[in-house]
């Protein structure tokens, strides 16, 4: 779920919930929102005239630099293919995923737009909206993918969507704070704790953490889970071939209580949103911060942080536990959004065709203009970037797995008890145990 | 004009693009939730009649009920706050020095946007840098106080600033009925020799019986219906601590994609508002005071 930003107008969102059951019914919408694209070629070509409608959440305020790029990738399209035009439509993240909705009700979905992997997919694909992509993917696209990316969007072996983005998600520290107390990049999950002791000790927060979110410290009990059990026990407790109450998952939660109970965390995470415990690390008060590579750009190019601290920001792959099964590299993250090609779409064959070179035109751009890390591979000798994006593209390389997160691994209902449940074992209000029974009657009501 | 006014298809033209707006935006959505209310249904996919499936599991859902009991709590809280105002208002409808820019500083609350107000007292809370802890630790008071994440207090951080919010609109409609009240009646009152708090209580108050009751309604409805401010600040949590039924239908909805239930929780909600409201009106029907 990129950025997982979630738009928090309370008022608009609940009017939002009439205004869906009011206009389910019939209502077509036009493509009046938004700004439409160049009609590059107009006139010329003996083809007959298609238009392809696609919908995306780049606007052009708030994303400017992936705004470009599809634009770019768009008019370059039209001009390749005289006879089509691309009518963009534009939401904002939350407006989007509500539009998308609707238009679904109404079985009138564009042609071709943006989707999240796996939970978010499923309903969609149920109800026979989306089109397989597979014939796409053969003739050697899959292999430009990162492996395992494609099939985050696959349900039943058949893949809906192709990601656009990727994101793993590694630990930042600051250099600084770490020298200054004597600390060197952990190794062991021992040499962490020792860390983490040290820093809490001296007064410093050892880890910045906004839970009100709840998917933050999700993150932490992935990795946990993932070193102590190996990728495989969670991803199967959640397939329902293995079960929550896995030794190695219960040990997960105990260790992550473990870190609460040593003040691991600044002080009322549970309170404080993903962006309020990421100031604590921006203003150099927290020493480490778990999060997504998404936030790159903050410590490389983003002038408005300061670049005294954007030098002093490292980052290093969770340590393993000694008598784990997990590698150090095994990463928590996974695809943020993808394209889809509507299963109803009259010009379904020219939507793949365009779904096609949007990825390999995307591929070729989207981490040097706008720091996002495609799902395809990128050739970091080729590249010029700053030097974090290169170590983070050449992990990535080295990946021997990615765990999708979570919450998106699971479906809509599960993935609320999940997260629910994150809050309440990070405050200490249910017990390991508890937290991995409740977990299993969610998943085994959820199956059932 | 007259003429026009009284004859009846007129008057049919004249009310029906509002009547038609009042259906279609409010009573046939409120049907429809009723509707969806009886289906199981993702929002995206075909929906399946499960008939009364959804209301049986809301009187089951312990979540739900504890939600309602939070938004109960900030009903009887923002009745009970409604004294204050009241008190207030009498105040500045005498003749105190100043009384206009109170009343102008009591407003603004009003005119932010509840996200604004959020973001405000999420500032004040902070459980490090937030003004209220650094106050406390100045005066010596213990200052880790995590108002936001500990379970036992968040419910009253949350209620404060929605009083908070609320109290100039409050206000401001008691000043305004205080204010309608006939100065010949006060005056009479305070030439028998009837004493300020006597004035208030048995001249003013009686008179504006009919307002006070106005406002137990919008208060106690606005609450149990409450969302801005706490999806803002706590989005419910920690763990469900500060849910009320507006949030709770809000996540069933468009979190969990269960939007039949969702649309069941909306139902159940506007159920009990209504007979809340017939409850309160039953509880203070009285004849009306008129002194004239």
């Amino acid at each position: 779920m990129a950025k997982k930003s979630t738009s928090v107008l309370g008022a608009a969102a609940l009017a939002s919930m009439l205004a869906l059951t009011a206009c389910g019914g019939g209502n077509s919408a036009g493509n009046d929102a938004g700004g439409e694209a160049a009609n590059a070629g107009a006139g010329s070509g003996s083809a007959e005239k298609i238009t392809l409608k696609m919908m995306h959440l780049w606007p052009a305020g708030s994303s400017k630099q992936q705004n470009m790029i599809v634009n770019d990738i768009i008019s370059q399209y039209q001009s390749d293919n005289p006879n089509v035009t691309i009518k963009q439509e534009i939401l904002e993240n939350e407006q989007y995923k509500n539009k998308l909705k609707v238009l679904s009700a109404s079985n009138d979905l564009p042609d071709v737009g943006m989707t999240w992997a796996a939970g978010f997919l499923t309903p969609y694909v149920k109800g026979d909206l989306f089109a397989p992509l597979d014939d796409v993917l053969g003739g050697g696209l899959k292999d430009s993918f990162v492996s395992g990316t494609t099939e985050a969007y696959a349900v039943d072996g058949k893949t809906y969507a192709l990601p656009l983005e990727l994101n793993i998600t590694p630990v930042y520290y600051n250099k600084a704070i770490f020298s200054k107390y004597g600390l060197e990049v952990p190794q062991t999950y021992a040499d962490f704790q020792k860390a983490v002791d040290t820093l809490q000790q001296n007064g410093v927060a050892p880890i910045a953490l906004g839970n009100k979110d709840r998917w933050t410290g999700s993150l932490w009990y992935m990795y946990l889970a993932d070193r102590l059990g190996g990728p495989e026990t969670l991803k199967k407790a959640i397939d329902r071939s293995g079960s929550f109450e896995d030794p190695s998952l219960v040990q997960a939660a105990d260790e992550v209580r473990k870190l609460v109970d040593g003040n691991a965390f600044n002080k009322g995470f549970n309170g404080l949103s993903n962006d309020e415990g990421k100031a604590e690390f921006l203003s150099g008060k927290a020493a480490m911060y778990l999060m997504g590579t998404w936030e790159l750009p903050n410590f490389t190019t983003n002038e408005s942080i300061p670049q005294e601290f954007r030098d002093q920001v490292g980052f290093f792959k969770f340590p393993t536990i000694e008598g784990g099964k997990g590698g150090i590299d095994s990463w928590v993250g996974g695809p943020g959004v993808g394209l889809f090609v509507s299963e109803n779409s009259k010009v379904k064959e020219e939507a793949k065709k365009f779904v096609k070179f949007f990825v390999e035109k995307w591929g070729e751009q989207s981490v040097t203009k706008a720091g996002v890390i495609p799902a395809t591979k990128v050739d970091t000798s080729k590249v010029d970037l700053p030097q974090m994006y290169i170590d983070i593209l050449n992990e990535l390389g080295k990946a021997s797995n990615i765990t999708l997160f979570a919450d998106v691994q699971m479906s809509p209902a599960v993935a609320q008890v999940h997260l629910n449940m994150i809050q309440a074992l990070f405050g200490k209000e249910v017990a390991p145990e508890a937290f991995a029974k409740q977990h299993e009657e969610a998943l085994k009501q959820d199956a059932g | 004009m007259d003429k026009v006014m009284s004859n009846k298809k007129m008057i049919a033209l004249y009310v029906l693009p509002a009547l038609l707006l009042v259906l279609v935006l409010i009573y046939v959505p409120i049907v429809l939730t009723g509707y969806y209310g009886l289906m199981k249904w993702d929002g995206i996919g075909e929906m399946t009649f499960t008939g009364l499936d959804q209301y049986a599991k809301l009187v089951r859902d312990a979540a739900f009920w504890d939600s309602a009991g939070h938004s109960l709590l900030l009903a009887a809280f923002s009745a009970l706050s409604l004294l204050g105002y009241l008190a207030a208002a009498l105040v500045l409808a005498g003749e105190v020095k100043g009384a206009n820019l109170l009343r102008k500083l009591y407003l603004i609350p009003m005119l932010l946007s509840s996200v604004a107000i959020a973001q405000l007292w999420a500032k004040i809370y902070h459980p490090t840098n937030g003004i209220l802890n650094t106050l406390l630790g100045a005066v010596g008071l213990p200052d880790t106080v995590e108002w936001l994440s500990d379970t036992s207090i968040v419910l009253l951080s949350i209620f404060i600033p929605i009083i908070w919010q609320y109290a100039g609109f409050y206000i401001l409609i008691y000043y305004a009925a205080l204010k309608n009240i006939p100065t010949s009646l006060v005056e009479a009152a305070r030439i028998d020799g009837a004493s300020p708090l006597q004035i208030a209580l048995r001249v003013k108050l009686p008179l504006i019986a009919g307002v006070a009751k106005m406002t137990v309604v919008l208060a106690v409805v606005g609450s149990l219906k409450y969302f801005d401010l706490i999806y803002v600040m706590t989005g419910g949590g920690p763990n469900g601590a500060s849910e009320v039924m507006a949030s709770y239908m809000y996540k069933q909805a468009f979190s969990s994609y269960d939007f039949g239930y969702g649309s069941a929780i909306g139902f159940f909600l506007l159920l009990i508002c209504l007979a809340v409201t017939w409850l309160i009106r039953k509880l203070t029907s009285s004849e009306e005071v008129q002194y004239s």
